[in-house]
């Protein structure tokens, strides 16, 4: 089989234009994410394990290192949301009748519904 | 071709990823991050930490099972898609298998780990 033609790229292309820089800063925010999901498994595997388990964990979070690991993630998180929303209207076209509905309300709707499980999870777990 | 086929499944699981990321990633940073380190020590005025028992009986619950479950694993997923696709249009040609293999690996892992955790692990001493 004949081997397609690659064309020669310079590693740093994704710096030569604000889209390209943005697009990799999009595909960057679920190394945080991806990293954070293992966070978290490990929180809860130290939870299962008991109280004297859990105690350590409970100490690291509250480094500085975790608070400012927590901070990036949170804003790579939301960047991720804030572009993922922001596709939907290309992928989900929903007619009302003739005519089709507006994009800024899907978006919106998405936004409302993070609203709603941000705010229920912080409600049950601080407030319950 | 079974190539599109497995390419459809990895895809599926981008977007199921992407949509829990968006939608409960946020949520947990927030609150097991950037909220619950402040409350436990009361630097937050009025509001109580949940505490290793309140932590453990919510996380344990049924719901909490099948959310914990859920964020942890397709988000694994989502991320390890972006990490083999993007790699290759940063120039990893030649070790796009290798790669491809360690991230979905790693995230097929992580959901078995999880689950066991979650789901199976029972600590003899609690």
């Amino acid at each position: 089989m004949p081997k397609p033609y690659m064309r020669k790229m310079p590693a740093t292309w994704w710096l030569t234009k604000r889209a390209y820089f943005w697009f990799m800063m999009r595909e960057l925010t679920a190394v945080f994410v991806g990293a954070y999901c293992v966070l978290l498994l490990v929180l809860v595997w130290k939870l299962k394990q008991g109280s004297p388990a859990f105690g350590p964990v409970m100490d690291w979070l509250q480094t500085p290192w975790s608070i400012g690991f927590h901070f990036i993630a949170l804003v790579a998180a939301l960047y991720h949301a804030l572009t993922w929303f922001a596709l939907l209207p290309k992928v989900i076209v929903i007619r009302v009748g003739e005519e089709k509905l507006p994009p800024i309300l899907l978006v919106g709707a998405h936004w409302l519904l993070w609203a709603i499980v941000t705010a229920g999870l912080v409600w049950i777990v601080f407030f319950k | 071709m079974a190539k599109s086929t497995g390419e459809t499944i990895w895809w599926s699981l981008f977007a199921a990823g992407g949509v829990v990321a968006a939608l409960l990633i946020p949520a947990l940073i927030l609150t097991t991050g950037l909220l619950l380190p402040f409350v436990d020590i009361g630097a937050i005025p009025n509001v109580k930490s949940p505490g290793f028992v309140g932590l453990f009986a919510l996380a344990f619950s049924v719901i909490g099972k099948l959310l914990l479950t859920v964020a942890i694993s397709l988000p694994l997923f989502h991320c390890a898609h972006r990490i083999v696709h993007t790699s290759k249009d940063l120039g990893l040609h030649a070790a796009h298998t290798l790669i491809a293999v360690l991230f979905y690996g790693g995230a097929i892992v992580g959901t078995g780990f999880a689950v066991w955790v979650i789901w199976l692990f029972q600590p003899v001493s609690s």
